[in-house]
């Protein structure tokens, strides 16, 4: 099988520029490869590196040492995202655009013929439900809407491969749900996701293999269900229990 | 190629639905016609006088605009973080730039346009003639002006992070190479070694902006400049931004984005 997202030995590094700074290991010999079709959750506490890997592989930031690569091609080449589709972790968009021109924007960049491009964007407006705010320019749109415009517009190209910085953050119930039900659809349709999440209850019910991170280092890698048999816990105890807490006593 | 008009076609919507060309063009359309009503001067003279302030107010308009929107554009972009989600897509930095000079560039054209048409129809009103060609020639060579303004910009945004700060520097750069740029070397000879050098080659170095100024002939109504000098002053131009716009590449090409 073809390794879709493949990572090897990644180190990052953050240059501090002010002075006396020292340099933050951000991510730490970093290995992880996935595999077409899978749904994968990157798990880690806050600041564990999980952003920063993400960043490495859409080409934001480049790593210090080691490499990346999407479907067989070096991240710093543009066209390796042509087939991606990625949601920021902050989404924000131009704020005087409507969600219709903005994903009319994009699908531009991807050279989506016009025809095409319509019946997408109306597609994917039904899809996260943002039919009477289409002609809204963003800047009238709740967190919530903004996410889901963020959403849309990961998918506007029909992508091979889905990169989401926690997709859920700042949705309600129901709006999670809904994600959930994206990301299952996704994967029948034979798509690879690749998010990470704090919500450890929802990766537990729709991901096939997790990693979890903690201080820019792999901790622990594998299918969900045989980490469970193996720790004999639950996703969450696994975590918590990797990350080395303890449990404080309340008096 | 689609993806810089695309890129380029944001940058011209934000503009047109902000405010600032609207409130530039109403002070000067104001400001003109208040001139045009106070008729102090002797008739033939107030054409001329008119023309002066109506350009100037025109120059200093197009230059807010055109340095205001290109110090704008990058910082914005990451400040809002909208360039996370757009350079995940297939577009190279390279092509982020292009369309945001583009955008820019056009976006000053059209608004150009707008100015000199008032310009026309106010001359025309008290001349009862058109003298189309000199009004194209120095749109034009303004719009060249504009041009080596915007990369020069550009390329200032990716070194200031605040595009305040940029917007600040990149007006007092402009104003001096403009006003200062042609009586460099009359400094340098005035100098002794080695300053003289150095003056002749920040003389030799600095785009000539003052040669894209043809306000004295509208105002006089002076003949046409001719063709081959109005291209050689394009080309000159051409190279500068082409310059400009290299340079803003290799800062921002592996520049790391958070
Ligand atoms: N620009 C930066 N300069 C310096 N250090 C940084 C920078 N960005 C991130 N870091 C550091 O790198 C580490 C990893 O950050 P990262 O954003 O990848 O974490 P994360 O796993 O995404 O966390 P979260 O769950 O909070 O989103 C953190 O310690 C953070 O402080
Ligand atoms: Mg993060």
């Amino acid at each position: 099988m073809n390794t879709i997202l493949d990572i090897k030995d990644l180190r990052v590094e953050y240059r501090n520029r002010a002075i006396g700074q020292t340099t933050k290991l951000a991510v730490n010999g970093l290995n992880l490869s996935v595999q077409p079709g899978e749904v994968f959750g990157f798990l880690g506490p806050n600041g564990a590196g999980k952003t920063t890997t993400m960043n490495v592989l859409l080409g934001f930031v480049n790593a210090t040492s080691g490499s990346a690569s999407l479907f067989g091609v070096d991240v710093r080449e543009p066209i390796a995202r042509q087939r991606i589709g990625y949601l920021p972790e902050l989404t924000y968009y131009y704020k005087f655009l409507t969600a219709e021109e903005l994903l009319r924007f994009y699908a531009k960049v991807f050279g989506i013929p016009r025809a095409e491009t319509e019946k997408r964007i109306d597609e994917l407006i039904k899809l996260v439900e943002l039919e009477p705010a289409r002609k809204r320019p963003i800047k009238s749109y709740s967190k919530g809407m903004q996410q889901r415009v963020g959403l849309a517009q990961a998918l506007i190209n029909n992508p091979d491969l889905l990169i989401l910085d926690e997709p859920t953050s700042g949705l309600d119930p129901i709006g999670r749900m809904k994600v959930r039900e994206i990301i299952q659809r996704l994967k029948n349709d034979g798509k690879t996701v690749f998010f990470s999440s704090h919500e450890l209850g929802e990766v537990e019910t729709v991901c096939d293999r997790v990693a979890i991170l903690h201080q820019g280092e792999l901790k622990v890698e594998g299918r969900v269900d045989d980490l469970m048999q193996k720790y004999k816990a639950n996703l969450e105890q696994i975590f918590l229990r990797i990350i080395g807490y303890q449990p404080v006593a309340v008096s | 190629m689609n993806t810089i008009f695309a890129l380029a076609q944001v940058v011209i919507k934000e503009l047109y639905r902000r405010k600032d060309f609207y409130v530039l063009f109403i002070l000067t359309v104001l400001i003109t016609l208040l001139m045009a009503s106070a008729s102090i001067f002797h008739d033939d003279k107030i054409v001329r006088y008119l023309k002066d302030i109506c350009l100037l107010l025109i120059w200093i308009s197009a230059l807010v605009m055109a340095v205001g929107t290109a110090a704008r554009q990058i910082p914005a972009e990451r400040e809002n973080r909208t360039i996370f989600p757009l350079l995940a897509k297939p577009v190279s930095r390279a092509q982020v730039i292009a369309g945001k000079f583009l955008g820019c560039w056009l976006a000053s054209g059209m608004a150009l346009v707008v100015f000199y048409l008032f310009l026309g129809l106010v001359c025309a009103s008290r001349e009862h003639e058109w003298h189309v060609f000199i009004y194209l020639q120095a749109l034009w060579l303004q719009w060249v002006f504009l041009a080596v303004i915007i990369a020069l910009v550009l390329f200032g945004s990716v070194i200031f992070a605040a595009p305040s700060s940029n917007a600040t520097i990149s007006i007092v750069v402009v104003i001096s190479i403009w006003f200062l740029g042609s009586h460099l070397n009359t400094v340098a000879l005035q100098q002794a070694e080695p300053m003289r050098s150095i003056i002749y080659t920040i003389y030799f170095l600095i785009p000539h902006l003052e040669w894209y100024d043809i306000r004295d002939l509208v105002v006089h109504n002076r003949p046409l400049v001719s063709g081959t000098i109005c291209g050689l002053a394009t080309l000159y131009g051409a190279a500068y931004t082409g310059v400009f716009l290299f340079a803003t590449w290799l800062c921002f090409r592996r520049k790391p984005l958070n």
